[in-house]
């Protein structure tokens, strides 16, 4: 089962590598992780995507909340959240495949922020499954490297 | 003033009676300001052991341990003391020096990472970059050790900030976190719907852990069992929170634990856990044992709910205010018929038959501890020593401390020097293996040095002899890596550490040689000789 926490924690030297450590002693699994500053510069906030079974779940928010530097820990499954993935693409192109590469990121609401004779950056910012999407279609194409946030996510306004 | 003054300013803040420690340069500057306090510096012999006196003396009087060592080597050689406190949940303030601010990060002479070593075994670390956090990070490390579920607290001072001059001391007064606010009183609802479940329950049983003396309900729990004819076992952190003697105490659960504690289990219909984790060693099928049961977990820290069973109804709270709140409630509910089986498990056939020029441990853990003081505090190691202990031992209004959660080897001689040190007139009992024993017998200088008495006694079988009998019972008798010959010879040993010496191997002389043994007024060592083929597997009550 997926689960989507997010987790307010203080901005404190040490705190990532403190809730990233609990992950991996506890042998939970992280699908992926998001950290960046809130409105208040004290306080961080970490997206992170992980699955497990029910007790595994569980623990996971009970343990997140034992640590002295976590604030507040809000779970939420996927489809009560908006979710969304910033990725950049760097691709190798040539002339043959230049607009197979164009429409590809046409149909995907991609777009196309760098290029030089044979590279191109590519940005999509989409829901996870999309940028998943994306990979799989430029998959033929040459992938030179690839950087992305990881799950970025809020509960639904109507949850609230 | 510099930071060190400061830091000892905030012990004496906090009523520290006793430092535990080791030198070293990083950790100086600290100790030259102690010097200016009342308060007592004993000198270990290895940082380790700094930890475990540390948690003897807080086991022993409830406030938090506190010990302090130097950078690197120091700091690493007490993470065993750190994570055994932590596995137990005992209170610790823990101080390491640690290199310049401006060297960390560069692999300088005796620099670890130590509060990223800690950090899985730790309640909190903190690494002062500022000698104005001190008072802060003392205030919380204190109240953050001995609140909630207790446990290790780590302060990591650079050398740099022990100097560092500073206008003016002030210490906090109160604790200002918003990360960090533990549930004591349990949700009344909660303890209602447990008390409608106790009132349709035929055979209730309450399993008490160590989580009871942490939150000093001993006497809460004990007047509730009483009141309500509730039977008791506990787990190996719980011995003694009844009397062992006591009728309703059936006795120590799990792989090692006695028979009828666990029938006790396996047989009730109700199960009311209380400061007890469910772990591995105490209830090995926990999903299986609690099937057809109603399970009230209650345990101040809401991670361990749930963890390894889900409870039909779980309470988070201090057992204290929770058993307080119990008694609030009238209820009757009759369980003598219950409690009249429990009793009859009690004399199933049991029996031990050791060779002829060999003390029965069994025998004697029970003679010696029924011949201790009534508030005697007898520490036990790790190994088959300790188990033979759990199962025998006489705890009447004394303790009973043993490292239930990590197992740590060497235990037992800091402990109990932590409890001496806690509390001078009352009777100490370390009790040991020749392997735990050894790993620790450099702290009896310590007894000598700080002019202590506790007795020491070692189950001699020249093996180690859990792990021998692990390969007897699962590797075809390969004992391979537990022979240990018949070095120190324990005689001269105890003549170079000046302490009296008995030896007992003739059944007949137990009786007097434990009474000698306890009435000699400096320290004193026993050595009881053992079958080294003795084993405590299949051996009852």
């Amino acid at each position: 089962m997926k689960k989507i926490y997010s987790v307010l924690v203080e901005n404190r030297s040490g705190v990532l590598s403190k809730v990233s450590g609990l992950f991996a002693r506890r042998c939970f699994n992280i699908e992926s992780l998001a950290v960046g500053e809130t409105d208040d510069p004290n306080v961080s906030v970490m997206t992170i995507v992980s699955s497990g079974d029910m007790r595994t779940i569980e623990q996971i928010e009970k343990q997140l909340n034992k640590k002295l530097d976590v604030i507040k820990v809000k779970t939420f499954d996927e489809d009560m959240s908006i979710c969304r993935e910033l990725m950049l693409l760097k691709v190798k192109y040539n002339k043959s495949n230049r607009r197979e590469i164009m429409e590809i990121c046409d149909a995907m609401k991609a777009e196309i922020v760098d290029m030089s004779r044979n590279l191109m950056i590519i940005q999509i910012c989409d829901r996870p499954e999309r940028t998943k999407m994306l990979i799989k279609l430029l998959a033929q194409v040459s992938i030179v490297e690839i950087a992305r946030t990881g799950t970025l996510a809020l509960s639904k306004c109507e949850n609230e | 003033m510099t930071g060190a003054d400061v830091m000892a300013k905030c012990l004496e803040a906090e009523n520290t009676r006793v430092v535990f420690g080791y030198p070293g340069v990083a950790i100086c500057p600290f100790f030259d300001a102690m010097s200016n306090t009342d308060i007592d510096m004993v000198l270990v012999r290895t940082e380790q052991n700094a930890g475990h006196m540390a948690s003897g003396y807080a086991r022993s009087t409830g406030q938090v341990g506190v010990c302090a060592v130097t950078s690197g080597p120091g700091a690493t050689n007490l993470l065993t003391g750190i994570a055994t406190a932590y596995a137990d949940s005992i209170p610790l303030v823990c101080i390491s020096g640690q290199v310049e601010t401006d060297q960390l990060g560069s692999d300088v002479f005796q620099e670890a990472d130590v509060t990223g070593a800690a950090e899985s075994f730790v309640k909190y670390s903190y690494l002062i970059k500022d000698v104005k956090d001190i008072p802060r990070a003392f205030k919380e490390a204190f109240h953050i050790a001995n609140s909630g579920r207790r446990g290790p607290v780590l302060i990591d001072v650079p050398a740099d900030i022990q100097k560092a001059q500073i206008q003016s001391f002030k210490y906090p007064e109160e604790v200002s976190l918003r990360t960090y606010k533990p549930t004591v009183k349990g949700h009344i609802q909660q303890i209602k719907k447990a008390v409608a479940e106790l009132t349709k329950a035929k055979r209730p049983l309450i399993c008490a852990g160590g989580g009871v003396f942490l939150s000093d309900a001993q006497d809460e729990l004990q007047s509730f069992v009483e009141r309500h004819r509730i039977p008791l076992v506990t787990t190996m952190m719980g011995i003694g929170v009844l009397p062992t003697g006591h009728e309703l105490n059936f006795g120590m659960i799990g792989n090692n634990g006695c028979i009828q504690a666990t029938r006790a289990m396996s047989e009730c219909d109700m199960l009311i856990m209380v400061g007890a984790r469910v772990a591995d060693r105490a209830v090995k099928q926990p999903d299986l044992i609690m099937e057809h049961k109603v399970l009230v977990h209650i345990d101040v820290d809401p991670a361990e709910i749930g963890k390894n069973v889900g409870p039909t109804i779980p309470i988070v709270g201090d057992a204290k205010y929770v058993f307080k709140d119990f008694d609030t409630i009238d209820f009757d509910i009759d369980t003598s018929e219950w409690v009249d089986t429990l009793k009859g498990y009690r004399k199933l056939p049991g029996g031990r038959k050791v060779p002829e020029g060999y003390i029965d441990p069994a025998d004697f853990v029970k003679s010696l501890s029924t011949a201790m003081d009534e508030d005697a505090i007898y520490v036990a190691d790790v190994g088959q020593n300790q188990i033979w202990s759990c199962r025998n031992v006489n705890v009447k209004k004394g303790r009973f401390f043993t490292t239930g959660g990590m197992g740590t080897m060497g235990y037992a001689i800091p402990a109990a020097i932590g409890a001496k040190i806690a509390d001078k007139k009352r009777q100490v009992v370390a009790v040991c293996g020749d392997g735990g024993f050894q790993m620790s017998m450099c702290e009896l200088a310590v007894l000598k040095q700080e002019e202590l008495s506790v007795k020491v006694v070692v189950l001699k079988n020249n093996y180690l002899g859990m792990v021998r009998e692990f390969q007897h019972f699962n590797l075809n008798d390969n004992y391979e890596m537990v022979d240990l010959p018949d070095y120190p010879n324990l005689k001269y040993l105890a003549k170079a550490y000046d302490m009296d010496y008995i030896r007992l191997d003739k059944k007949e002389e137990q009786a007097d040689a434990i009474k000698d043994f306890l009435s000699e007024k400096g320290s004193a060592l026993m050595e009881v000789v053992i079958d080294p083929l003795d084993t405590v597997r299949y051996a009852s009550h």
